[in-house]
């Protein structure tokens, strides 16, 4: 298949194939993620998609006999060279989860976590920075007077929105949401959804998703996935409103998958 | 009509079982409250005599004379403390290792074997630790480890006192390590299944901001896992204190107060189990019987300690409300 590319891009995947054990999860995947934009990746169940976003960070890699071949370029190097060192990676592409996952500290300690990995802030420059995360997770307001409390303590998506803004206080470049609203409700859904449009003046965003509104609504391109191929790539207005490929209409107007 | 009436008396029965079941569950509750007031109430009343004649001199004396019949608990206080003290210290670092490589290190095929070999130690009846240190372990460590630490610790300027004296062998160091061999199974099972139970996700959004295992076992899955790892060690801790038999066998059971932990000593339960038998005369076994009170005082105010600092931990991580 032919490289799908696009004019800005920040990440360039080529010939990525990923394996468990002797399992080809994903086969020739080549794809752009264009700089400051919102990229989605749909599919059924299975597909590959969550696979592929774990390739960018190499999550994988917690795990024995999970591997993966090929190239995902960021800023002119290769993700994938064992050269390439883990934690620096990390701290260039961040990445939030389907189910928040507060760590059992307080508000202020979890978003201040990730920047103490790599920075040495004063306590003032630290609770700006801490203030600045909050405020760009649209969650300052409901947060600020309680800063000291335990971050398991918030809501769900109050949860997930400190997870978000956990993810931008290391100020990365690429923020990786798996799935960021599929334990949520749907008024705290639209609350990340809004968020998402905001932060992608600062931030590339690639999210993996499984409801098709939600690509529609917060993606520029879409990528579609079928059992580790992916399938089509391009805006997200092409592919919802005229695909390429028979495949990707009929999942996409919901007569399979 | 027959059969409603059949089914009011079936009813009946259920709720006269349900009464009856209710009554023998608050019995059994009940039951070990009272129990547990009983041996309070016998000891103390055991211990009557001792307290009168030696009041509050018997917890600070280091007197222990049957011929005179003066009798000072002191000497078996420090030695429990001091023991459980060291098997505390040795084991805590020791299982922590062992639970963080079985979760979070070690290769899949290896850890049920590892597993379950530290679950076998845990099952080894402690009179053959007892054995084992008096017959292999107090040997070796008298030839080559207890020279050692004369030469190169017992010349210290502030801790040399306390590693200086004889290589016997037997003292209440060795008692402290066998103690520790003794509880780390405890320990590091507890702390390997609370680590297992923490949600993966949790340990990948660490990893996902870039933490090193060491940052994520020491800042998300220790503090996630803090009562259960405090559980653990109390544990370890509760059978560190009323081990009897093993620590009989190798701690010397010398009623000297020493500065030296290479020195004999004595602790609360081996003096128990070594002296009853011999105890003639009431104030004898009186303060043989306070001693146990005693050990039981400590027991209860060490897992009182637990729970405090369980709380205080608490408020270092934030209110939860």
């Amino acid at each position: 298949m032919n490289a799908e590319t696009v004019n800005t891009p920040k990440v360039i995947v080529r010939d990525l194939n990923f394996y468990y054990g002797n399992y080809r999860a994903l086969q020739d995947i080549n794809l752009d993620i264009a700089e400051k934009m919102v990229t989605a990746f749909i599919g059924p169940s299975g597909c590959g998609k969550s696979t592929l976003l774990r390739t960018f960070n190499r999550m994988y890699q917690l795990y024995p006999k999970q591997k993966a071949t090929g190239q995902i370029m960021l800023d002119g190097r290769n993700v994938l060279d064992p050269k390439q060192d883990l934690n620096m990676l990390r701290a260039k592409i961040g990445m939030v989860f389907q189910k928040p996952t507060p760590f059992p500290m307080s508000i202020y300690d979890n978003i201040a976590f990730g920047v103490k990995l790599y920075e040495s802030l004063s306590r003032y420059e630290m609770d700006e920075r801490v203030e600045w995360a909050l405020k760009k997770a649209a969650l300052w307001g409901e947060v600020s007077d309680k800063l000291k409390q335990s971050g398991t303590s918030l809501s769900g998506g109050q949860q997930q929105r400190l997870c978000i803004a956990r993810a931008i206080a290391v100020k990365p470049q690429v923020l990786l949401l798996d799935e960021p609203t599929s334990a949520l409700d749907p008024i705290s859904t639209a609350h990340i959804e809004k968020l998402i449009d905001e932060l992608k003046k600062e931030f590339t965003i690639v999210i993996v998703t499984h409801n098709m509104q939600q690509a529609a609504r917060v993606s520029d391109y879409t990528a579609y996935m079928y059992l580790g191929d992916l399938i089509e790539f391009g805006d997200t207005s092409t592919v919802f409103t005229n695909p390429k490929r028979k495949e990707t209409e009929d999942y996409i107007t919901g007569r399979f998958g | 009509m027959k059969s409603t009436l059949l089914h009011q008396a079936r009813l009946k029965q259920q709720i006269w079982l349900d009464m009856l079941f209710r009554g023998l569950t608050r019995l059994s509750a009940f039951g070990v409250l009272a129990l547990l007031l009983a041996i309070i109430a016998s000891l103390v009343i055991g211990s009557m005599p001792a307290i009168e004649a030696f009041g509050f001199h018997f917890l600070v004396s280091d007197e222990w004379n049957p011929v005179t019949d003066e009798y000072g608990a002191l000497v078996p206080i420090v030695g429990t403390l001091v023991t459980s003290g060291i098997a505390l210290l040795i084991a805590i670092p020791v299982s922590f290792g062992i639970a963080i490589f079985l979760t979070e290190l070690s290769p899949r095929v290896l850890r049920r074997p590892l597993g379950i070999a530290v679950e076998l130690l845990a099952g080894i009846p402690s009179i053959i630790y007892g054995m084992w240190g008096l017959f292999v372990f107090a040997p070796l460590f008298a030839d080559h480890f207890e020279p050692w630490i004369n030469d190169h610790i017992g010349t210290l300027p502030m801790l040399g006192p306390f590693f200086a004296g004889p290589p016997m062998g037997i003292g209440i160091l060795t008692a402290g390590i066998i103690l520790a061999i003794m509880v780390i199974p405890f320990i590091a099972s507890v702390m390997r299944d609370v680590f297992e139970v923490v949600p993966p996700m949790l340990k990948e959004s660490a990893y996902g901001v870039g933490a090193t295992t060491w940052e994520v076992v020491m800042k998300i899955v220790l503090p996630f896992t803090r009562i259960g790892v405090v559980g653990g060690i109390m544990l370890g801790l509760g059978r560190a204190l009323g081990e009897t038999m093993a620590v009989t066998f190798v701690i010397g059971n010398a009623h000297e107060l020493s500065k030296s932990l290479l020195m004999p000593g004595n602790s609360i339960s081996s003096a128990l189990a070594n002296e009853f038998t011999e105890a003639v005369g009431e104030l004898y076994t009186s303060a043989l019987i306070e001693l146990g009170l005693i050990l039981f005082f400590i027991t209860f105010v060490v897992l009182s300690l637990a729970r405090l600092m369980l709380h205080k931990l608490g408020k270092g991580e934030g209110q939860t409300t």
